[in-house]
């Protein structure tokens, strides 16, 4: 929803209408995508964001042009490029592996596709120092690839795929090899890079932390359909469904059922007979039984003299720095976990204790 | 300082360990060492004593030394006056060989070269069979496949034949006894030796980066020549080797395709051990084959050497 209201004040780089993928035939045949509709904006940081399988992967490969789809077609800006083989588009790949050229030095290897363009050779040169000088690769142009680590790859394959100038960069999981302080940095400068380039960026991982930093906007993948497009905002604090809100960050999910709805709030009473008032979705069920849906940093301990929300048994209390996480059994046998910030007091809050919970009411979710 | 030492201790400790591991595998080499010297180094000094000697005249030779043979090579001795006359005969004979051992690795290659590729890119569990398939004809023996091969393409053959019947030649085309059959006939053979090491090359190569190449606008063409065949030149070049060489010594083919009319240098090596009886020149002209084989695979060598400090 969000996602397409976007769409039309801004221009489409990548569109894809009914995209659907099937591969093998007959009682094997696997829906890799199904019937997917994206727009992806001119110069926006996109991030397809699933499990392994959801999908995510062949959606960036049917973009690259390395798989035809089995229906449906795809644009760039404007253009139809559904039949168009890879080395038609003017869109770059970064892939996972980072797939160099082992034969090639560096500044070969980031020189190759301007040299396929059939560039002139002063062209390819002035581009190759400009690029080596943009990953700060300077130093290596003409070291042979797997003298490198893995950092240095990394910066040699963007470099590569950005050197021709693509319409679109397309990054598949490029920093799932990295260990994780490298991974951190990376992400900061994929993120300037783009701003930088002012390149369409496609990028694709598993990582939900690591989507909520660098995109512009999310889709979340599951099962080949793109479940919801928006804003990190919007997909962390506004999840539509059960899996996106559990996928992105830790959420606590309870059943009730709806008693009355006024506009987009509804209330709603809980198993344990309590009433919340709760957002809800623009596909959410406005009566009978709903999960709603509160992330732990918006539950709060109840402090004395106040009316908790809920009460429960105290089973857990999870330590790790910067918050504390208490998990509560209440009586209809759903848990629900707490987060607070820093420690608690031990004394206080043992294992068999019964503690309150107060939902902050505003960020309580019905889900689809 | 106080712990230099017994770490000093421990690598000696390391280095006699290590070479008593040597010693134990010096030992696992031996049977085969043993072989190779005993079937192959003492012929081999046999085969250079023999070419200095004079030759005997019903064959084997007579302790005289000599340098004849070598002189016999290039050079005719007048019959007259005994001066040297250049004899462009065997020289003609061992550059023919060359052309068609050449000319055999070009055309194996031009075939072997996709059929390695189709066979690389074929689903893991599919490849063995194919595998199998191009290993086939080593089941029979290559004199054996040779004659098959006369009985297909000579006049009567069933080329000409089905040629014939359809309509698109009128006369028989002769392919028998000519260049042409040595030609198809070396290709056949060795044939599966180009196929096999290309194919482990490219069985190895990530077809992500053909992927790559794709992306950064190669077509299919360019990503053959700038990616596939630079990274499967190590499987190439081991084909080439191991088709051109057993290529410029065959016997078989030559001796039946060619009809013993278009010599190679394996019948000419041949016949001097037979009906020419000169034992010593056969011997200098196998040992100038063999010199010939290490010049190409010591080129090979520096070109490959060559290859690997200009990417470092």
């Amino acid at each position: 929803m969000t996602g397409t209201e976007i769409a039309r004040d801004r221009k489409a780089a990548v569109s894809a209408r009914a995209l659907s993928k099937t591969f093998g035939q007959g009682d094997y045949a696997i829906t890799a995508l199904d019937s997917v509709e994206l727009d992806i904006l001119e110069n926006e940081f996109f991030t397809l964001l699933g499990p392994s399988g959801c999908g995510k992967t062949t959606l960036l490969r049917l973009i690259a042009g390395f798989e035809l789809p089995t229906q449906g077609s795809i644009s760039l800006q404007g253009q139809d490029i559904t039949d168009k083989p890879p080395h038609r588009r003017p869109i770059n790949t970064v892939f996972q592996n980072y797939a160099l050229f082992p034969h090639m030095t560096v500044a070969e290897n980031i020189g190759f596709g301007l040299r396929m363009l059939g560039k002139p050779t002063a062209e390819i040169k002035q581009t190759t120092e400009r690029m080596l000088a943009l990953v700060q690769l300077e130093a290596m142009a003409g070291r042979r690839t797997d003298q490198l680590s893995g950092g240095q790859q990394q910066r040699v394959a963007l470099a590569r795929a950005l050197a021709p100038a693509p319409k679109v960069l397309l990054l598949d999981e490029p920093l799932a090899a990295l260990d994780l302080k490298l991974r951190k940095n990376m992400q900061l400068e994929l993120k300037s890079l783009q701003a930088e380039t002012g390149i369409t960026f496609v990028f694709v991982t598993h990582d939900q932390e690591e989507a909520l930093t660098m995109s512009d906007r999310i889709a979340v993948m599951k099962s080949g359909k793109i479940l919801q497009i928006g804003t990190p905002r919007d997909i962390y604090d506004r999840p539509t469904h059960r899996f996106v809100a559990d996928f992105i960050g830790d959420i606590n999910i309870l059943e009730g059922t709806v008693e009355h709805t006024d506009g987009d709030l509804a209330t709603v009473r809980l198993k344990d007979g309590s009433m919340v008032s709760a957002h809800l979705g623009p596909a959410s069920a406005r009566s009978g039984d709903v999960s709603v849906a509160i992330r732990p940093e918006n539950v709060r301990l109840a402090s004395a003299g106040e009316t908790p929300t809920l009460t429960g048994v105290l089973e857990n209390i999870v330590y790790f720095g910067a918050a504390t996480n208490l998990h509560l059994r209440l009586g209809t046998g759903e848990e629900i976990v707490i987060r607070n910030p820093g420690a608690v007091d031990e004394g206080r809050y043992q294992p068999g204790a019964t503690i309150g919970a107060i939902l902050q009411p505003e960020l309580i979710r019905v889900l689809e | 300082m106080s712990d230099r030492e017994p770490q000093s201790a421990l690598a000696a400790a390391i280095d006699q360990n290590k070479r008593n591991e040597r010693v134990t595998r010096a030992w696992l080499l031996a049977p085969a060492l043993a072989i190779i010297l005993a079937i192959s180094i003492l012929p081999l000094g046999i085969t250079v004593v023999y070419s200095f000697l004079t030759p005997g005249t019903y064959g084997g030779v007579t302790w005289e030394f000599s340098t004849d043979s070598y002189v016999q090579f290039l050079f005719q001795r007048d019959i007259f006056d005994d001066t040297l006359v250049f004899n462009s005969a065997y020289v003609s004979i061992f550059l023919r060989s060359i052309g068609l051992a050449l000319g055999a690795t070009l055309g194996a290659l031009i075939l072997g070269f996709p059929t390695a590729y189709f066979i690389a890119t074929k689903p893991r569990e599919q490849r063995n069979i194919w595998l199998f398939l191009i290993t086939l004809p080593f089941w029979t023996n290559l004199l054996i496949r040779t004659y098959a091969m006369l009985l297909i393409i000579r006049d009567e053959g069933i080329i000409n034949i089905m040629l014939m019947k359809a309509g698109i030649i009128s006369s028989p085309l002769t392919i028998l006894y000519t260049d042409t059959a040595v030609f198809i006939g070396l290709i056949y053979s060795f044939l599966p030796f180009m196929v096999l090491p290309i194919y482990a090359s490219l069985e190895k190569l990530d077809f992500s980066l053909v992927e790559a190449g794709y992306d950064l606008y190669a077509n299919r063409l360019k990503v053959l020549f700038h990616v596939i065949v630079p990274l499967a030149k190590p499987g190439i070049v081991a084909g080439c080797i191991l088709v051109f060489i057993p290529g410029l010594g065959a016997y078989i083919t030559p001796e039946l395709l060619g009809g013993g009319k278009k010599l190679m240098i394996g019948n000419m090596i041949a016949m001097q051990f037979g009906a020419s009886r000169n034992w010593p020149f056969g011997s200098a002209a196998a040992l100038i084959l063999m010199a010939l084989v290490i010049v190409v695979l010591l080129v090979n060598a520096l070109a490959a050497r060559r290859g690997a400090s200009n990417n470092g």
